[in-house]
């Protein structure tokens, strides 16, 4: 079983983004299971969702603790130390962050192997959201596809188009844009 | 179809397939999801119903109750405090023997103000002549909401068909949700033997003088217990119709289980990965799963649990001055057992206003108990005892 743990801010689509993933690797033919953190979210606040996956059908109903991989939506939540993103992280675990630095730059969150991608920027040139407030969530998911092979671009496509009530070709675009343009830095000693 | 959706949705379309004819329902967190899924659909005609907007959960009920006494399938959800304000029809519902069929999204009762889920609103109503399914999966929801309309229409009761806040309600995952044929051929349309009719006008709801209130309440109770057989064979028909049957409880590697958890919903389904684990470590350890909690299947939990050496009952829910509710209703069950039948049994409360039930507190549970490290009646888990407690000071910290 995989499990992941979504980092954003309130309105930037980390729900969302967990329910695209879940799509898409239904689609793949796993086992998901999608769920925003329980509670009152405001706009701007920093929130979470999670996502787990698995060949079985998946039984754990708690919330998630030790998640194999993150995906931080806004950059800001790591720079200016609002969130410990890395809590109960397992080593070896993935981190993929929306950011205009490189992997090298986030090599003091711990022995993880960092994955980074300018999704603000690809949101933009596609015109998801604005200037202040891009739509990243689906630009992102392409360079998730690409970090794990946990899901097709194709299957991404099709859970954005059944997911995303608006624009779902721009977001499509985004996507494999994204998918395209991410940058890792493998974790010393695992090899990836 | 399969399909990824969340409880709430789960909820909604199973609606949706049982085809009712009247909604009558109030928003409230964390059910508004289903009722907002299930307006959509009568908007977009996929539902050929009539959606009344009411002004209160009181209402919302009796519209419930005014349209399914005149022959209407009728459906409401609700959660909490919704459901507290409910409760004076929530027996009318009962006594008037209309089949409707409920969601209640388990939350925690206020204060202190919470959304999040605990089974102490539905077991408030426990007494009210209702049955009472609880679920441990989106999956189940959907099935357990068809399976409920027709065993409330062939016994004449209502149900509520139960699952928790968020854990479920609001968690995405795959369902199998049926095509409407099936469904169509297993749930006939309603055919009340008694209803409201203008060709043949009669009065309803009237007084009752103690030569005959008794015997209604009997027939009541009857009806209970008729509808513990009619849980089991609708369970089975729909294991055949769908390859998932279902039972009034659920037994999860029992076979030679010494240590047994009894639980509902969904830390039931989560607490298999914990006996899976003690077995692995050489515990013979299984899981007894509540699913319909009324009608109470007393006899089949006593033959269950009867030579177990120790039972753990885990309660979301506690009636204050005694026990989890659960855990009573289970001692009250196995009573009759000789005493040399008798398992060692444990009360746990845990959970409560969303506390997660994470699977380390299940092994600990588990654990403690079978060596001998949990001796009381009754532990309330993982709790931060209040100064002063033991002279009932309300001052926590």
């Amino acid at each position: 079983m995989i499990e992941i743990r979504i980092h954003g801010r309130g309105g930037q689509g980390a729900v969302i983004a967990s329910q695209i993933i879940a799509e898409a690797a239904f689609r793949e033919g796993l086992h998901v299971q999608a769920f925003p953190s329980f509670g009152s979210e405001r706009r701007g606040a920093p929130v979470a969702a999670f996502v787990r996956l698995d060949h079985e059908p998946v039984l754990v109903r708690t919330e998630i603790y030790e998640p194999d991989g993150l995906i931080v939506l806004d950059q800001s939540l790591i720079l200016q130390k609002l969130v410990d993103v890395t809590q109960g992280l397992k080593d070896g675990a993935w981190i993929l962050i929306n950011t205009p630095h490189g992997p090298e730059e986030f090599t003091h969150l711990g022995p993880y192997t960092i994955a980074t991608v300018d999704a603000s920027r690809i949101a933009l040139e596609h015109r998801l959201g604005s200037l202040t407030a891009p739509i990243v969530n689906t630009s992102i998911l392409g360079a998730f596809a690409t970090l794990t092979g946990l899901i097709s671009l194709d299957n991404l496509g099709e859970a954005i188009a059944a997911t995303v009530p608006i624009k779902p070709e721009a977001n499509i675009a985004a996507a494999r844009e994204a998918a395209a343009a991410v940058k890792t830095l493998a974790a010393a000693g695992t090899g990836r | 179809m399969r399909m990824v959706i969340k409880g709430n949705g789960a909820v909604a379309h199973a609606v949706r397939l049982a085809r009712p004819q009247v909604i009558s329902a109030y928003p409230i967190t964390p059910q508004t999801s289903i009722i907002e899924g299930i307006a959509s659909m009568v908007a977009e005609g996929k539902i050929d119903a009539r959606f009344i907007k009411v002004e209160s959960e009181h209402s919302a009920l009796a519209g419930c109750i005014a349209a399914e006494s005149a022959g209407a399938r009728t459906f409401t959800a609700t959660s909490a405090q919704g459901l507290a304000l409910m409760h004076e029809v929530i027996h009318w519902a009962a006594g008037a023997r209309l089949p409707i069929v409920l969601a209640n999204v388990n939350r925690a009762m206020a204060p202190g103000w919470s959304i999040w889920t605990d089974q102490t609103d539905s077991l408030s109503q426990r007494d009210t002549g209702w049955m009472q399914v609880y679920c441990q999966s989106a999956q189940e929801v959907v099935d357990s909401v068809i399976q409920a309309y027709k065993v409330s229409e062939r016994v004449l009761l209502p149900t509520m068909v139960i699952l928790d806040a968020f854990f479920l309600s609001h968690t995405y995952e795959d369902v199998e949700v049926p095509e409407p044929g099936l469904v169509d051929g297993f749930l006939p349309p309603l055919d009340l033997p008694q209803k409201m009719d203008l060709e043949h006008p009669a009065a309803l709801g009237n007084l009752v003088f103690p030569d005959r209130y008794m015997e209604f309440r009997r027939k009541m109770d009857l009806a209970h217990q008729v509808a513990l057989g009619v849980w089991d064979e609708v369970g089975r028909e729909w294991g055949e119709l769908t390859g998932r049957p279902y039972g009034l409880v659920e037994q999860y590697r029992m076979d030679d289980a010494e240590l047994v958890l009894v639980t509902a919903a969904t830390t039931a389904s989560t607490a298999r990965v914990v006996i899976d684990a003690l077995r692995d470590e050489g515990v013979a350890a299984g899981l007894l799963r509540l699913r319909v909690f009324r009608p109470f299947p007393a006899d089949l939990i006593r033959t269950i649990l009867a030579d177990r050496k120790k039972v753990v009952i885990l309660d979301r829910n506690c009636s204050f001055g005694h026990h989890g509710i659960f855990h009573q209703e289970i001692k009250s069950a196995l009573y009759e057992l000789p005493a040399g039948q008798q398992p060692e049994m444990h009360g746990v409360i845990a959970g409560l206003g969303g506390r997660d039930v994470t699977v380390e507190d299940l092994r600990g549970m588990l654990m403690g108990v079978w060596e001998g490290r949990i001796t009381k009646p009754v532990t309330w888990w993982n709790v931060l005892e209040a100064k002063g407690a033991e002279t009932g000071a309300v001052a926590m910290g």
